[in-house]
């Protein structure tokens, strides 16, 4: 397919640059195929991200993702500051997970570093990171119901419970989003006992909250009508294109790294692994209802467990003039969009020689268009909207 | 994981201890990546991450047999380095590196057709470090701009100061901005 000279009559350009559409095809096609940029404006993109769509009438025939709106080289950038330099910049890719951000890299730059965490300091990491898994996906399933044109208030419902979250983030970090709270060896600052009773407050109503939003939304007859058989991912090249995360376990196969990798302390605490079945938008959307389920279960034992009084960061931890010994390491968690993982080479210097970030936002999106084909254009926002990425981290 | 029957199968792949990973030559890279995906012993079916990694040219030293230091120039390269890991066994990380001849014309083969997590990571690498992947499908740039002409993340690599470029009347931005009003005077792209 090559585009070709546009049908007579028509302007050649708009008054504003470029046209944004075109008709492509030969003689035979003239006038099939229309080109359409999706994007990067569109509020369903979820901040600037650009689709390339050739659609016939409006089944999608091509889709081809632009990135790099909001690219500004974060790996170059933490290559030229010092390790713990580019500890609040990580809370900037994925922006609405700021704490998982911190500890992706965080337990990277332990494991290269040889240094180990204080149990304390490992349960307030759960903690915090499975209240970020709640934030994280009541509010995807929020913007998912956007998406799909219930305008508002779902998404309010689920921005109100955030808000909760938000507030013992700002308590305990001094940011609401942005709270670069991890160090290396442990944290930043301690959770005190009524942080802490505000947390269990949270818990304790998180699934009635849950229940009502169910009831409100989950058998919607139009929820239903447009997610269920829409967007499948199949499980094999769910695995073959390194999908990760909600996603991959949507498509049915058994892959959680807090299970398989064990980091931190999850060797501890008993929860189940969500899976579906179908590999749909349905599925997505449920899984992660599930998740936020068992995330509850998750922070209810570790508030249980929790030892009382302890240190929170590592004695041997050095904020100031780190300098890991040569060598390199690669540290992932199980993030709410996927596996993060971070890569890094030291040389022995105050800096990282190479810094890389795995985004899971990035790599699920390889596979959109082969979730799009074939479907109708209204759909592919409801597909992307269920992928779950936020554009910080897959541009960096 | 049989490291012993891996390095017996492919007698040119190098175990590197200090990285903990395999150097794997690029005549045979998709030979061992079709190797770690199919054995039912390895079945490495998830290509996790994909990077590059810069490596300046460096004077290395070396002991030689008598017990004499003798220091000699390494040259350049740039560095893919592969994280496999297994889903259906859960173990990993498998760590492969792939090596260029220099840093003048990188080209490797691309392990897209075997691994679909690789398109999106190559063509960052071929963005952001120059690296060609011959046998990639789509092999643009994904998070520069097309017209960019550098390679960013390159370890000499030196940041111009007309990104965003406007004439203001000093001495050394109006020499760039001749040089630039001619190349404007060039007749425009016009990219499909």
């Amino acid at each position: 397919m090559t585009p070709d000279a546009p049908p007579s009559g028509a302007p050649a350009e708009s008054l504003y640059g470029p046209r944004s559409y075109r008709v492509w095809g030969d003689d035979a096609l003239a006038g099939q195929f229309l080109e359409v940029s999706m994007g990067p404006h569109h509020p369903s993109t979820h901040g600037v991200f650009r689709m390339d769509v050739v659609l016939d009438g409006e089944t999608v025939v091509r889709l081809k993702p632009v990135f790099g709106y909001l690219h500004r080289n974060h790996e170059k950038l933490a290559e030229g500051m010092s390790w713990l330099g580019s500890m609040p910049y990580t809370d900037r890719l994925d922006y609405l997970c700021s704490m998982t951000n911190n500890w992706a890299y965080a337990l990277a730059v332990e494991k290269l570093a040889g240094l180990g965490v204080p149990e304390r300091a490992e349960y307030i990491r759960v903690i915090v990171g499975e209240l970020t898994r709640l934030v994280n996906h009541i509010c995807l399933a929020g913007f998912l119901l956007a998406d799909l044109g219930a305008l508002g208030t779902p998404l309010l419902y689920a921005f109100r419970e955030r808000e909760k979250i938000l507030d013992v983030f700002e308590e305990i970090s001094g940011a609401r989003m942005m709270c670069n709270y991890m160090r290396f060896g442990g944290v930043r600052a301690d959770l005190s006992p009524e942080v802490l009773q505000k947390i269990a407050r949270i818990v304790d109503r998180f699934p009635a909250f849950l229940d009502e939003f169910e009831r409100l939304v989950s058998g919607n007859e139009i929820l239903l009508s447009r997610c269920q058989g829409v967007g499948v991912l199949p499980r094999d090249l769910a695995v073959n294109a390194g999908v990760t995360g909600p996603m991959l376990r949507a498509s049915g196969v058994d892959y959680d790294l807090r299970k398989v990798d064990r980091y931190g302390i999850y060797d501890r605490f008993e929860f189940r692994v969500p899976l579906g079945e179908h590999g749909d938008v349905y599925d997505r959307y449920m899984l992660r209802i599930l998740e936020m389920r068992e995330s509850i279960s998750i922070l209810r034992q570790a508030l249980a467990q929790m030892p009382e009084k302890g240190e929170i960061l590592h004695p041997q931890a050095k904020l100031r003039n780190f300098r890991p010994k040569p060598g390199e390491a690669y540290g992932r968690i199980e993030g709410p969009k996927g596996e993060l993982g971070f890569y890094l080479i030291s040389d022995g210097g105050v800096c990282p020689y190479r810094y890389r970030v795995r985004p899971p936002s990035f790599i699920n999106l390889t596979v959109l268009e082969d979730m799009c084909l074939g479907q109708k254009v209204a759909d592919v926002i409801v597909i992307f909207g269920s992928v779950d990425i936020v554009l910080g981290e897959a541009d960096r | 994981m049989n490291a012993e029957r891996f390095a017996a199968q492919f007698p040119g792949v190098q175990w590197d201890a200090a990285t903990s990973s395999w150097i794997v030559p690029h005549e045979i890279l998709l030979d061992v990546a079709n190797f770690l995906k199919t054995d039912p012993e390895f079945r490495m079916e998830m290509l996790s991450n994909v990077t590059g990694v810069d490596r300046l040219p460096a004077k290395v030293k070396t002991k030689g047999e008598d017990g004499k230091e003798t220091e000699h120039e390494r040259p350049g390269y740039l560095e893919v380095v592969y994280h496999f890991y297994s889903v259906s066994r859960k173990q990993g990380p498998l760590v492969l590196r792939c090596r260029t001849e220099g840093r003048e014309t990188p080209i490797l083969p691309s392990i897209t057709p075997l691994f679909r997590s690789a398109e999106f990571q190559e063509r960052e690498i071929f963005d952001l470090f120059g690296i060609v992947f011959s046998g990639h499908p789509d092999l643009r740039r994904i998070l520069m701009w097309d017209e960019f002409e550098d390679f960013p993340m390159r370890k000499d690599y030196v940041e111009p100061d007309d990104y965003e470029w406007e004439p203001t009347p000093h001495d050394a931005v109006l020499v760039k901005a001749r040089r630039r009003q001619v190349a404007d005077s060039a007749p425009p792209r016009h990219d499909a």
